[in-house]
């Protein structure tokens, strides 16, 4: 305890601040005022600039970078890298025009694929979290096996699903074609269309078990009484699940949709390791699509102006998805 | 209708409530194991056999996949690269959002509910947002300091740990909301300062809290994929971007692959399973705040 003894004084240095005679200027006192109100903020200190570092100050040297004409040439002195106004914004919108044309498209592949995702994910994660709500012999297990696929690595699991794609030795085709003779021949399902489907299945198998963790958490809080007063009034278990449990996990739900539409939105893992740098077209989601045309063309202006883009996109869905679920909320309550 | 009448308790399921369980269940136990099988039963075949077409059940079993994959990439190396940027990222980022939620969970402060807001939305914006200017940032800071965090184990560390920060720090406060303060109120009348107080009172009783920070921390550093594919270069390449080289040969050896998964898998899926009871409480915790 004597240890810590001098340490005690520092906070109670703050209380009696009653000295104002000691120096009698603002300066004592503002220092007097950061001892006493500083230490959280001393605490938060190195988190904060870890985060600006990381993230703060490079987010605003994109959108800087977004207005210059960035290339190769100019990435060791990217200051003398000449400005290029709204250039990178007109070339990234300007639809009738390829590279706006593959932009637009790559927008629309990755809607899709993010509503297809989050709305089975979704799906699968409620479904399990109210199926496993009551004690059942094996309860643990099963859902111990549910969450295994949230804690694999994602590439390891990635790789694992493209071998299983694969045309002549992947399990799909064996199911589909040897075993149940469904298709005539072995379909290909890393090319083409196909590619889109395989990813949505990956990605749905990839995000579900985050669905039903933090919808399994939610269910917790449902009162045990709730279900029991309902039981009286002669509510079977259906019912209840739609007049109760489904209700009581509206905040929830809330969160994780646009959790997950966001993660979704900004996947890069998935195309990256299915289809490597150059995925088919019809899986050319976002976040690849900008990677390729800043890593591999080489141009960063035209790459952060579309970064810049997306994050607009996803602030105003964001705002509205917020601000829409919201007051729905406040209006069921009444 | 009395309560004394005949009511199925809450317990009692009807029959369609039991078999729409029982199939939903099996079929979504089936989705998410069959990969993990195929993973397990592929690593344990022959080139041989992965070349051909599928079967279910191996018709013989090697694990020279598992003594190969060592030799085909340098896989060791990349193992080291993977746990020493993680480890590290994982140790830096507990300390700081340890730190950071004593303050959000124990003091009232101007600025309070933005430093939370903001550090959480960072977490949502698209990852790409910031690998153009942090890489452009860290070749700069190369060119006129010297210091490497293009290409160095710690320019990923720093990134690493920024990237589990923000979920750690909410997840971490919500822990410490449920410890009563009168505890560190006690310990501070004993003579403990705040930080006195934070470390002999708050940490050990978040224990478990901490720990499922942790597991989660190391989780996303293991699993990255996207600024490891950028910031890494041979030396330091991580198991990550390192598992793609097997594909990149004239012949994928998908034995090797699937055995090369499997190892990469275990220390986390271990530490993960062992520990999911503090992680689903951690998580429960942030999630009633």
């Amino acid at each position: 305890m004597t240890a810590t003894a001098p340490a005690r004084r520092v906070p109670e240095a703050g209380p009696d601040s009653g000295k104002p005679a000691a120096g009698g200027r603002l300066r004592p006192r503002f220092i007097e005022r950061i001892r006493r109100g500083g230490l959280p903020y001393l605490l938060l200190l190195p988190a904060v600039i870890a985060e600006l570092l990381i993230h703060i100050v490079p987010m605003f040297f994109g959108i800087l970078i977004s207005f210059k004409n960035l290339t190769l040439f100019y990435i060791h002195h990217w200051n003398s890298a000449p400005w290029a106004g709204f250039d990178n914004y007109k070339t990234a919108v300007k639809i009738h025009q390829p590279i706006g044309q593959e932009l637009l498209h790559s927008f629309w592949v990755t809607l899709s694929y993010t509503l297809l995702s989050v709305g089975a994910s979704w799906l699968l994660g409620i479904a399990a979290a109210i199926l496993l709500q009551d004690k059942f012999r094996g309860r643990g297990l099963i859902r111990t096996v549910f969450l295994v696929p949230y804690a694999l690595p994602a590439y390891a699991a990635l790789i694992t699903w493209t071998f299983m794609f694969q045309q002549d030795t992947g399990l799909v085709n064996h199911v589909l074609h040897d075993q149940l003779h469904i298709t005539s021949d072995k379909s290909f399902w890393l090319i083409g269309q196909n590619s889109f489907w395989s990813m949505v299945i990956v990605s749905v198998w990839k995000s579900w078990p985050f669905a039903f963790l933090a919808l399994m958490a939610g269910l917790q809080n449902v009162p045990r009484e709730l279900y029991e007063a309902a039981a009286m009034d002669g509510a079977g278990v259906w019912q209840q699940i739609r007049k109760i449990t489904l209700p009581a996990l509206r905040p929830v739900n809330q969160v994780i949709v646009l959790v997950l539409f966001l993660w979704t939105f900004n996947d890069f893992n998935t195309p990256f390791v299915m289809f490597g740098q150059n995925p088919p077209r019809q899986a050319d989601l976002i976040s690849i699509h900008i990677y390729q045309s800043s890593f591999i063309n080489w141009n960063f202006g035209s790459g952060s102006a579309m970064s810049v883009l997306l994050l607009l996109f996803l602030l105003v869905v964001t705002a509205i998805y917020l601000l829409v679920t919201s007051r729905g909320r406040s209006e069921s309550d009444v | 209708m009395s309560r004394f009448s005949e009511q199925p308790s809450p317990m009692a399921q009807p029959k369609s409530f039991l078999w729409t369980r029982r199939i939903v269940l099996t079929l979504l136990l089936a989705f998410v194991l069959i990969p993990v099988y195929v993973m397990a039963s592929s690593s344990l075949k022959s080139l041989q056999d992965v070349q051909g077409s599928f079967e279910w059940i191996p018709h013989s079993l090697t694990v020279k996949p598992y003594v190969d994959i060592w030799k085909t990439i340098p896989l060791a190396h990349y193992f080291v690269n993977s746990l020493i940027v993680c480890l590290s990222a994982t140790a830096f980022s507990v300390v700081l959002a340890t730190f950071a939620a004593y303050a959000v969970s124990r003091y009232r402060f101007l600025g309070r509910k933005v430093f939370t807001v903001t550090v959480l939305s960072t977490q949502m914006f698209p990852g790409i947002l910031f690998l153009l200017p942090l890489y452009l940032i860290f070749v700069n800071i190369g060119n006129s300091t010297g210091i490497t965090l293009n290409g160095s184990r710690l320019g990923l560390i720093i990134t690493y740990l920024t990237f589990s920060l923000p979920f750690s720090i909410w997840m971490l406060a919500g822990y410490f909301d449920s410890i009563p303060h009168d505890l560190d109120e006690a310990a501070k009348v004993d003579g403990c300062g705040p930080i006195g107080a934070l470390f002999r009172v708050v940490v050990p009783a978040a224990v478990p809290g901490i720990v499922a920070v942790s597991v989660y921390a190391f989780m996303t550093a293991w699993g990255e994929v996207l600024f490891a594919s950028v910031m890494t270069n041979q030396s330091t390449r991580t198991l990550a971007v390192g598992l793609r080289e097997y594909a990149t040969q004239n012949d994928v050896y998908w034995n090797q692959v699937m055995a090369a998964s499997i190892v990469v898998s275990v220390p986390v899926v271990a530490g993960f399973l062992l520990l999911q009871r503090y992680l689903v409480a951690g998580l429960t915790a942030g999630a009633v705040k």
